[in-house]
């Protein structure tokens, strides 16, 4: 006769969340601090006081002049711009700034109130990154920028209508666009050769969006003077996926599956990065033994991304070999990924809380074959490419960006590292334990497309590194995912043998996760620079605003000023060392 | 006079050919599509007779040159297909050319948003016949999860399709078996629009 197991009661004790709880900080106390510093050093300005960053409110007046006198005192790199929209509000939309000061490791939000009718100043003469920023909000919330240059459409089409991120926007409302409505791409002749004397004609030329060497939806216009390009314009936007509209109608957890479209070279770390910054409004954290799979797999997708970037740059200036070399070991790494969770490409491998399932038992060993094979991929490239005269043409003082450019951009990751700024996420603001690895943030001078194969190269190395330190490290037991029955399904086992389980399981499926009331900003190292994720909720199942802060996006931006009196073939050599993904771009 | 065509190297196994008259067999060589040729052997050597369709399909099915119009996460995974560990080659796939002119196959590879369909119209328009299309995962065959205000619900609201794969991504082997499909289809003769 068979007898039912007895299953004890779930060992959680901690509170059950209750609805339209405020979020809290941890660091509240520290930030409100800082905050009120700044505040004091800035005429006009208020302080919002229990937030995760020094956030100050500048009336729409002041902006410019807030956002010089933070350039002055340091505050030099503009990482984001988006807005947030509050309809049932007087003044509706919130438009927030993030600044960073590399000097004080410092970031600072800066929120604007603007309403419906009304429109603000552009700080595009302050900040160069700020342009695409400000005309993606124009784009999304139709909040209009005073003096912006060149203020038009830049994700959705030119026949689209209405502003698609407002919380009165259907998010089904598609709009048809057809061959005659596409707008025509003149590009703006720089003022160096405005007045040149030259023999040939100017010749408007386009790449993309279906290009060999676009790597994708990129397009490029272009204004030739014989060979030399005098004038750039890109139009960005073909992959569009509504990424942030789609967080917003579907529940926390069904969230991740839209992050991992992102960068899908290293789909895995935006998984961390999302669900990290949900775990931060939570306040939860997250079992060593998940953090470590976590750490573990995104090195290995940074170095996959960058195997992509070198692969397919190479491919463009002709070095097949290379494609061939480098896409081998990244097989390997998909490899390792499906033996965890079955999926190769786009894992969907975290859960807010830890991970999905636990990693197969041979997984350290797999990591450690995988560690040991990987170098001698990369030294062959190395060889093949290192000393060749060809590609050493093609790429050493290829379009290069100065370091104060690249701040003011708001580049980050291994195309500002490669101007000589030592600035990477991990050192600076360390997640998943990566304070406790020894490892360096390569950096490289010069900034040309040699400088960004260089950094990519030594990143690898040091990824590497990382990676060998957490193999010997072992790995911790216990869970992968916390024991939260308001966050993490609990067992199968559990489910259908416990009557709580089972209303847990109920309560967790139909309502969802849901977070304190607040806002929250995290950010990781992604492929490309840093990946942050913003998130507001208003404590019901479906995150109330999701925004990305895509690195490849500035760093796009920047596309022209590094191109301009420089060759088609140069640009399509340094298009590819800036590794866009187009999924990050267009959000 | 049966003459033994057996390659001792090959893995396929081949029957031996018989002359003509009461010993000849069908099914000595396996066009794909025909069952009503017959062998002849003339002057010592073998051939055989075929329709010139089925000859020109079954040439057209095993030289495909694919434009992968790849615009997202699916183009990642083509380039494993056509990359050293699937190789493509292994098909007589990976010719991989980038101007409508020159290919037959379109793989629609990732998200088409409306910003991107005049684009995907004129590539197509500009492939000369005879053209395969195929559609490369869930987004290109449905618009995917992204029920989106700026993505197309599948491309066949802008051009025709033969094969869909399904996947999120497909997986380099689910490309292959479509494009294998695609093949069969092509030697079946089912693809004939506008010849």
């Amino acid at each position: 006769m068979s007898t039912l197991t007895k299953y004890s009661a779930i060992p959680y004790t901690g509170p059950a969340p209750t609805n339209r709880e405020p979020y809290v900080p941890k660091d509240a106390a520290a930030m409100d601090a800082r905050g009120a510093e700044l505040a004091a050093t800035l005429p006009n300005v208020e302080q919002e006081t229990g937030q995760d960053l020094p956030t100050l409110i500048v009336p729409r007046e002041s902006i410019v002049g807030t956002l010089t006198a933070l350039k002055s005192a340091g505050y030099t790199m503009p990482l984001d711009l988006w807005a947030v929209d509050y309809p049932q509000r007087e003044q509706r939309f919130d438009v927030m700034y993030q600044l960073y000061s590399l000097d004080r490791n410092e970031r600072v939000r800066l929120k604007v109130r603007v309403g419906e009718d009304e429109s603000m100043p552009t700080g595009t003469g302050v900040f160069k990154g700020l342009n695409w920023y400000e005309r993606e909000v124009w784009d999304m919330y139709g909040v209009v920028f005073d003096g912006h240059p060149n203020l038009r459409r830049i994700l959705t089409h030119e026949a689209f209508q209405g502003h698609a991120l407002r919380k009165d926007y259907d998010p089904a409302q598609r709009w048809l666009l057809t061959e005659k409505d596409v707008a025509k791409i003149i590009p703006k002749i720089d003022p160096r050769f405005e007045n040149v004397d030259t023999d040939f004609e100017r010749v408007t030329l386009n790449l993309g969006p279906s290009h060999p060497a676009t790597h994708g939806t990129l397009r490029i216009v272009v204004t030739l003077d014989g060979e030399t390009i005098i004038g750039c314009d890109q139009e960005i936007g073909y992959l569009h996926r509504c990424f942030e509209k789609s967080c917003e109608t579907h529940t926390y957890q069904q969230a991740i599956p839209f992050t991992d479209r992102l960068n899908y070279c290293s789909a895995f770390i935006n998984n961390v990065g999302y669900c990290m910054a949900v775990e931060k409004l939570l306040g939860i954290d997250v079992p060593k033994r998940a953090q470590h799979i976590r750490l573990i797999l995104s090195e290995f997708m940074r170095i996959a991304d960058h195997l992509v970037c070198i692969g397919t740059n190479l491919v463009d200036m002709g070095a097949l070999t290379n494609f061939w070399y480098l896409f081998q070991p990244r097989e390997e790494i998909y490899g390792l990924i499906e033996s965890c969770c079955g999926a190769r490409l786009l894992p969907s491998y975290c859960r807010i809380g830890g991970l999905a399932v636990d990693a197969p038992p041979n997984f350290l060993e797999n990591a450690q074959r995988l560690v040991d094979a990987l170098p001698a991929f990369i030294n062959d490239v190395e060889k093949l490419v290192d000393k060749n005269k060809i590609f050493l043409d093609r790429v050493v003082g290829i379009a290069p960006i100065t370091a104060e450019m690249a701040i003011d951009y708001g580049f980050t990751g291994p195309c500002l590292r490669a101007c000589g700024v030592p600035y990477d996420v991990r050192k600076a603001n360390p997640y998943l334990g990566y304070e406790t690895y020894d490892f360096d943030v390569p950096i490289a001078d010069g900034g040309d497309t040699f400088a960004r194969y260089l950094v990519r190269m030594e990143e690898m190395r040091q990824s590497l590194k990382i990676l060998q330190q957490a193999i010997d490290r072992g790995m911790p037991e216990g869970a992968v995912i916390v024991d939260n029955p308001y966050v993490a399904l609990p067992p199968k086992s559990k489910v259908y043998n416990e009557m709580e389980s089972l209303i847990y399981h109920f309560k967790l499926i139909m309502h969802g996760i849901q977070p304190p009331v607040g806002e929250a900003y995290f950010q990781v190292e992604g492929g490309n620079g840093e990946l942050g994720f913003y998130v507001v909720s208003d404590g019901t199942k479906n995150p109330y605003r999701v925004r990305c802060r895509p690195p490849c996006f500035q760093i796009y931006s920047a596309f022209p000023d590094m191109i301009i009196g420089q060759t088609i073939p140069d640009a399509i050599a340094a298009l590819g060392s800036l590794n866009i993904i187009a999924g990050e771009l267009d959000h | 006079m049966p003459t033994d065509i057996q390659n001792p190297n090959s893995i396929v196994a081949r029957k031996p050919a018989a002359v003509p008259g009461e010993q000849a067999e069908k099914g000595l060589i396996t066009l794909p599509g025909e069952s009503e040729r017959e062998l002849e052997d003339l002057a010592g050597s073998t051939y055989l007779t075929t329709k010139v369709d089925t000859m020109v399909n079954w040439a057209r099915g095993n030289s495909l040159w694919p434009l992968p119009f790849g615009t997202a996460c699916c183009a990642i995974e083509f380039m494993s297909l056509v990359s050293s560990h699937y190789d493509l080659a292994r098909i007589g796939a990976e010719v991989v050319r980038f101007s409508p002119r020159q290919a037959d196959l379109l793989i629609v590879a990732g998200t088409i948003v409306d910003k991107m369909g005049p684009v995907l119209k004129k590539i197509y328009d500009q492939m000369p016949e005879p053209k395969y299309v195929v559609a490369m995962g869930a987004c290109a065959t449905s618009g995917g999860f992204y029920r989106m205000y700026h993505v197309v619900q599948g491309i066949d609201e802008i051009i025709p399709v033969d094969i869909w794969v399904p996947g999120c991504p497909p997986t380099p082997e689910g490309l292959m078996y479509g494009i294998l499909k695609l093949k069969e289809k092509i030697e079946r003769g089912e693809l004939k629009r506008g010849v």
